[in-house]
């Protein structure tokens, strides 16, 4: 039997149930849209979380207090939590690590913010004039926090675009303003570029301070929540990482690194980390699409079932005169895969819809990519010759005889 | 040419055998057109799917145009089906749905033939049936049963095969539409064509050349007639 033949065989079998042959695609649809749309809200989280943690800057190392490594992502949980860190020790990496290109210490806590009539919770960050450079981050309007801000405890703030929304209004010029962070007055000498940053933290809504303003002013001690270190290059995050360890050992008269009162992780860390909860989300997500996937596989094969029971006499005729076994299964076998592969077609065209419309109506991002339609096709198809694979061969071993008497 | 050589078939149950062939014998030349007639029962329908290559026989050899087809594998009987036999059946068995010219196609799918090439054949074979051309794109289950078994014999002509093997085909028709077909048979086999006949009436085996009979599984009388 010819290729062609057989695709109009199939085609006027098909066409011959259409409302059998569309419910029975439904069922493909479903799954196959599922699971493109399941996976897509997967991978969309790991995408909009993976940025945020390279949005942060590149090449970066973090300092935190009080955690064993490799608990979890807490990076932002335990911030501020334990008082290890203090201001000496991020002196002292600057100082001593000499292939740290930036070091920025950072006291953040959240405080309640006033300005004339309007107040708004937000979190307020001590730092240092590198943070800038670390963090990816530019300014907008003024100028950032500068060396001489920092050694003379300035009362100065830059602001974030959300949280000058917040407390002036959108498009005000905020520079020369004064605002209140827990009843102390700050005057506001720049304001940051938005970043559109969303995930742990949003770099967009936030107040940054001197850090010894911060320490004096705010949290009345010398610690700091949090040490960020810049690298100059990849390459050279593994020694940072190993001196900045030894260096903190040292200092806070630790002599096994198991006990150790702080956590050095660097960027990749946190990103697999990150990665691998999400991608176990995706996976959750896909398994479930995956059984519905299932359910219209299924349906499939009891259609598929049905259709060798109604044409027995068909199948009895086309072999007496003259069709091979192996011409009756190929026959059914196309018959299914073509219902899965359309079924698969339009369940890939539907999940992306879906996809798209979950993201513009901004439940969450998502992000549909080319392995996933490609493995939705390959698995429509797939399921098209498990599912058709017993029914074509029932229908292949048929005795013609019996076939034809067939009532 | 047929040459059928002590032909027996045996079913076996749990723990009885049932013979129902007990060792047929008989020739069909070429361009002959005879009747295998008998009762029901008679063991003509396990015969008529030994000569049609649906069955093959427990014991003794079957010869179709010099090919023993007694010992073949499914395939092999396939090929022979396709080949060398055209089934005519009592209840037409048509693809419902399809038109009358795909159906008389049908066969040559098989042998692979192309599109254009089988539906000119099939053009042909219904014409040699006298079916009317204007009927040639209806939907087969809108025909008559007349026209519908003269459908059927012309998908059983169209791989123009050395044999054309009719079971019943007047069971499910009116005397006066069995007659036309009947009269089709007649019309082919004056053209050459090979056609064995199955039936339990005598009036259709009337129409036939050559009369076998067959009673429990055997060959009772194998008379020729004079054509008229």
């Amino acid at each position: 039997m010819k290729v062609t033949d057989l695709l109009e065989e199939t085609y006027i079998a098909l066409s011959a149930n259409k409302a059998r042959s569309a419910l029975t695609i439904l069922g493909i649809v479903i799954g196959i849209a599922s699971v493109i749309a399941m996976t897509a809200i997967g991978q969309g989280a790991q995408s909009t979380i993976q940025s945020s943690i390279t949005s942060a800057g590149s090449n970066l190392l973090y300092v935190t207090p009080g955690q064993q490594r490799g608990v979890g992502v807490q990076v932002s949980a335990g911030r501020g939590s334990a008082q290890t860190l203090t201001q000496e020790d991020a002196d002292a990496i600057q100082r001593e690590v000499t292939l740290a290109k930036n070091v920025s210490p950072e006291l953040t806590r959240r405080y309640q913010v006033t300005a004339k009539g309007t107040n708004t919770n937000t979190s307020v960050i001590g730092t240092t004039f590198a943070y800038p450079d670390v963090h990816n981050m530019q300014v907008d309007q003024g100028s950032f926090i500068t060396d001489a801000d920092v050694k003379s405890q300035s009362r100065v703030a830059v602001i974030g675009p959300t949280t000058r929304d917040d407390l002036f209004g959108t498009d005000a010029n905020p520079i020369g303003s004064t605002i209140k962070i827990n009843k102390v007055e700050f005057r506001i000498i720049g304001m940051t570029v938005a970043k559109g940053g969303s995930g742990f933290s949003n770099p967009d809504d936030a107040i940054y301070v001197p850090i010894s303003t911060a320490q004096r002013y705010l949290a009345g001690d010398k610690y700091v929540s949090n040490i960020s270190v810049q690298a100059n290059d990849a390459e050279s995050m593994a020694t940072i990482q190993q001196q900045i360890t030894e260096l903190l050992l040292q200092r806070h008269k630790i002599s096994d690194p198991l006990q150790a009162d702080f956590t050095v992780m660097n960027q990749a860390d946190i990103l697999a980390m990150a990665s691998s909860v999400t991608g176990t989300l995706t996976i959750l997500l896909a398994s479930i699409a995956g059984i519905s996937l299932l359910v219209g596989g299924v349906g499939i094969m009891n259609m598929m079932l049905t259709n060798v029971t109604e044409r027995t006499r068909e199948i009895g005729l086309r072999k007496a005169i003259g069709a091979e076994e192996s011409d009756i299964s190929m026959q059914f076998l196309i018959e299914s895969v073509m219902l899965t592969f359309l079924g698969g077609a339009i369940g890939i065209i539907l999940g992306w819809v879906l996809a798209f419309g979950v993201q513009y109506f901004g439940f969450t991002t998502t992000k549909v990519t080319w392995d996933t339609v490609l493995l939705a096709f390959g698995v429509s198809a797939l399921i098209g010759i498990v599912f058709g694979y017993y029914p074509a061969r029932r229908a292949s071993k048929l005795n013609p005889i019996q076939a034809l008497r067939f009532e | 040419m047929i040459v059928l050589d002590k032909i027996t078939k045996t079913y076996f149950n749990a723990d009885e055998e049932i013979p129902v062939l007990k060792g047929i014998s008989f020739t069909i030349k070429d361009g002959e057109y005879v009747a295998i007639m008998g009762p029901s029962g008679s063991g003509k329908s396990t015969l008529m799917h030994i000569l049609g290559a649906l069955d093959t026989p427990t014991n003794g050899s079957y010869l179709l145009d010099n090919q023993d087809v007694s010992k073949l594998s499914e395939k092999e009987l396939a090929h022979i089906r396709k080949d060398k036999i055209g089934f005519v059946f009592q209840s037409f068995n048509l693809l419902p749905r399809s038109t009358v010219i795909r159906n008389v196609a049908l066969p040559l799918i098989y042998s692979r033939v192309s599109k254009e090439e089988r539906t000119e054949r099939a053009r042909q074979a219904l014409l040699s049936t006298g079916l009317p051309e204007d009927r040639f794109s209806h939907l087969s289950n809108q025909l008559s049963g007349g026209q519908m078994q003269r459908v059927a014999i012309a998908r059983a002509l169209v791989t123009n095969p050395s044999l054309i093997l009719a079971d019943e085909p007047t069971g499910n028709l009116d005397t006066a539409t069995g007659e036309l077909v009947l009269d089709t048979f007649k019309q082919l086999n004056d053209k050459g064509h090979t056609i064995v006949l199955i039936t339990h009436e005598r009036d259709v085996a009337e129409h036939a050349a050559r009369i076998i009979y067959i009673k429990d599984g055997s060959v009772l009388r194998d008379e020729a007639k004079k054509r008229s």
